[in-house]
């Protein structure tokens, strides 16, 4: 008699479960349903809110926390009190949100940030997001006769924008530059240098002092491009940056880039930077900063928030912006990189998009934002909603540095068009510059090389900025 | 004899079922997604045949994550083997021999919770932990250095891409050494001390006893040891992602994150499951060669 034996059995029945399995698919089906819930417009509803359309709302839960979006939460419930809204938060948003898009069911807000955000070429690509256009030219919520769009710090528009169409909302407003405490400064006698022949020297003085003239963190070493960066804007004019935006030939190779490259190359050849920072991350070269152990650090506004707990009393943190590098800069010293962050999206499939687009006008609110600032300490979007608010000292100097800067703030956008390359090969070519394992001119030649990788690659959408 | 294989169908049928389900047809669907272009943010997708494989061909950062694992591969499990074997061989045996028979060094029983003790922690404690030790004003491996005067020794461990890898590595077999010290401490037990008192009493050394008796006895799970600490070298995912991820420079990257990356960071599912096929007859290959090259006749007590 024929006996199956085991392995024959298992065989067989593999193949029967691969055949069958094969339609249930990951890649699933298109059933989506769009903008359905669309009600009557009027001048308490400019949107047109289906008033118990449900709403989901999914927030990044990294430093700001979830407390903040439950009080928009309860703003807009105030207003739409038939609607049930449906919170979560999470910290691993690509994962738990990319098969609901491909399901076709996406939740109707979504704070796309943190480490696992969605990457948004592929976002934006595959057409998967709202174009907000409209929340724009609705009346903000404190006025009707005021646009939301009038009430948004310049550069929230631009970065929100992809080939014309505003497709996220950034929320919180970050104001990038170098941190120094204010309390050791003003102990010490020194002055934050205007010009980088100033920081050199002041470096020295440091130095001698005991203290690391500058600490960065090498696994993320592309905060340190920023202050390159924010350096050959303000020497080159904001045509450099938009020729790295636009991942422009040579773009990276311009003479302004290779100045500051060379400038704060600098910082390393003279041994200026923290021994041991390129093994530190951002939390570990931060604290060291906090410690007292180096003078500088490149970071963004929410750095404040994220050292809170071990921040000393009376360190009086503060932020400037870089140093000019020639008393020729094409930009005030005052010039800084100031930008959105924390990306708001409303998916285009999904149940609500009305309700969707409601939330995000309710966030826009001065009382919404007034909120968020005291909760997070961090600005946001919206223009004059810190004014009268008790800031910390950090806070303070990021409004201030915005006062001083008189408009004349800045951003790049390649970081948000193709994330990639700032996150993997601008990163790892800052670190082997400040390492010494290649120099100035081998960083831009490095980034170039791969900016050249993507602007071929055809899997990746293309941007152009204007 | 219906009846009766009517009988063991019925419970063979579920779990074969939950098994097509589950493993197998999501293995046959990432063969299908390897095909496509797909993003993985909407349902439309194109069929491009085999550009995702000509692709991978040509792309440096998946030979750099290759080589890497190629390394854990061959240095992994020889370095866990030995030290699992050596460290299990003197619990059980390796005390001196006196009128009690033969039996491990003092403090075996002590020996053997600390180094298991790794196993009971999960990966990501063990990742967060290391990344602290090696940490480089803060951690305590520079910290030890400093203490006995080797200031010279303190490096950035981690942010240095000559040294980043052998960090993982050592992390990777400190996790997995104390599993094996108790997998070949019981099959020891196995063995007939008196076995062990003969080869004494002919004067063997420990290391002789150790290549000679301990090592042909083992065998079957030595083999089965290789076979799993293989597949742990062709991964290495969450060690690497929470201690390097990946860098610095891709000097610890790993085939793991690589897809990971590129189906989550970059958004494009259909490169990252060709990658995905790739590492299953990647996987697939070492094991079935690894049981090849290890078969010899099993000795019979």
């Amino acid at each position: 008699m024929h006996r199956l034996s085991r392995r024959g059995l298992l065989q067989g029945a593999a193949g029967v479960a691969a055949t069958g399995a094969l339609g249930g698919c990951a890649m699933g089906g298109d059933d989506a349903k769009g903008d359905s819930a669309k009600g009557a417009t009027s001048a308490n509803n400019p949107l047109g809110v289906k008033e118990d359309a449900p709403l989901e709302v999914v927030i990044f839960n990294g430093g700001f926390g979830e407390e903040y979006a439950k009080a928009h939460e309860a703003l807009y419930q105030q207003r739409y009190p038939k609607a049930e809204i449906k919170h979560s938060a999470t910290q691993q948003i690509a994962e738990t949100l990319q098969p609901r898009f491909v399901a076709g069911d996406p939740p109707d807000v979504i704070d796309n940030s943190g480490g696992s955000q969605i990457d948004f070429n592929g976002l934006v690509s595959q057409g998967a997001l709202t174009d907000l256009g409209e929340l724009l030219d609705a009346p903000s919520l404190d006025d009707p006769n005021k646009k939301v769009r009038d009430t948004l710090l310049p550069g929230i528009v631009d970065v929100g924008t992809y080939d014309g169409k505003f497709l996220t909302l950034n929320y919180a407003y970050s104001a990038y530059g170098i941190w120094y405490s204010k309390k050791l400064f003003d102990a010490k006698g020194w002055q934050y240098p205007k010009t980088w022949d100033e920081m050199i020297a002041l470096c020295k003085t440091i130095k001698a002092a005991g203290i690391s003239p500058w600490t960065y963190t090498g696994v993320h070493a592309r905060y340190m491009s920023w202050p390159i960066l924010a350096a050959a804007a303000k020497l080159g004019g904001l045509d450099v940056i938009k020729a790295i935006d636009n991942l422009e030939p040579n773009a990276w190779k311009h003479d302004a880039v290779k100045a500051a490259a060379e400038a704060y190359y600098q910082l390393a050849v003279d041994g200026y930077l923290q021994p041991g920072a390129e093994g530190m991350d951002h939390i570990q070269a931060q604290t060291e900063w906090c410690r007292g152990h180096a003078a500088f650090v490149s970071c963004g506004s929410w750095l404040e928030n994220e050292q809170k707990s071990v921040t000393p009393p009376g360190f009086d943190m503060a932020v400037a912006p870089t140093p000019s590098l020639t008393t020729s800069d094409k930009m005030p010293f005052e010039a800084f990189r100031g930008t959105g962050s924390e990306p708001f999206i409303v998916p285009a499939k999904g149940q609500n998009v009305r309700g969707g687009m409601e939330y995000l006008r309710v966030m826009l609110s001065t009382k919404a934002a007034a909120d968020f600032t005291t909760k997070v300490s961090s600005l946001t979007a919206v223009t004059g909603a810190a004014a009268g608010l008790a800031l910390g000292p950090g806070l303070t100097s990021v409004t201030k540095l915005i006062d001083a800067s008189q408009g004349a703030a800045f951003t790049w956008l390649y970081s948000t068009y193709y994330r990639k390359l700032e996150r993997e090969r601008v990163n790892a070519a800052s670190l082997e510059l400040f390492t010494k394992r290649i120099n100035a001119a081998q960083w831009c030649d490095k980034v170039q090389k791969s900016a050249d990788e993507f602007a071929k690659d055809p899997a990746i959408k293309k941007y152009k900025r204007a | 004899m219906w009846g009766k294989r009517l009988f063991i169908a019925v419970f063979l049928l579920p779990p074969l079922l939950l098994y097509g389900i589950f493993v197998v047809s999501p293995y046959a669907q990432a063969f299908q997604i390897s095909g496509t272009n797909w993003s993985g943010l909407s349902p439309t997708f194109e069929f491009v045949g085999l550009d995702n494989f000509r692709r991978l061909l040509g792309d440096g950062y998946f030979w750099t994550a290759i080589r890497h694992n190629g390394l854990l591969l061959l240095l992994l499990p020889v370095a866990t083997i030995g030290l699992g074997l050596f460290f299990a061989s003197m619990i059980s045996v390796g005390g001196r021999a006196d009128r009690a028979g033969v039996h491990g060094v003092r403090g075996a029983g002590f020996y053997r919770v600390v180094y298991f003790f790794p196993q009971v922690l999960s990966v990501a404690i063990i990742g967060v932990l290391w990344k602290q030790m090696y940490a480089p004003h803060t951690g305590m491996i520079n910290g030890f250095l400093r203490g006995i005067g080797l200031d010279a020794l303190a490096v950035a461990w981690l942010g240095d891409p000559r040294f980043s890898f052998w960090c993982v590595l050592a992390v990777l077999i400190w996790m997995n050494v104390g599993f094996y010290v108790v997998l070949f401490g019981a099959a020891m037990q196995s063995i007939p001390r008196d076995l062990y008192e003969a080869a004494l009493l002919d004067g063997a050394s420990r290391v002789t006893t150790l290549v000679r008796i301990t090592v042909p006895l083992l065998w079957d799970t030595i083999q089965v040891a290789w076979v799993y600490l293989a597949i742990v070298a062709i991964d290495g995912f969450a060690i690497v992602q929470i201690i390097t991820d990946g860098g610095p420079s891709s000097s610890s990257d790993v085939v793991g994150l690589r897809l990971y990356k590129t189906a989550f960071a970059d958004g494009q599912f259909g490169y990252a499951s060709a990658i995905g096929v790739a590492m299953f007859f990647l996987t697939l290959t070492v094991a079935a060669m690894f049981l090849r090259v290890t078969r010899r006749d099993r000795v019979e007590l």
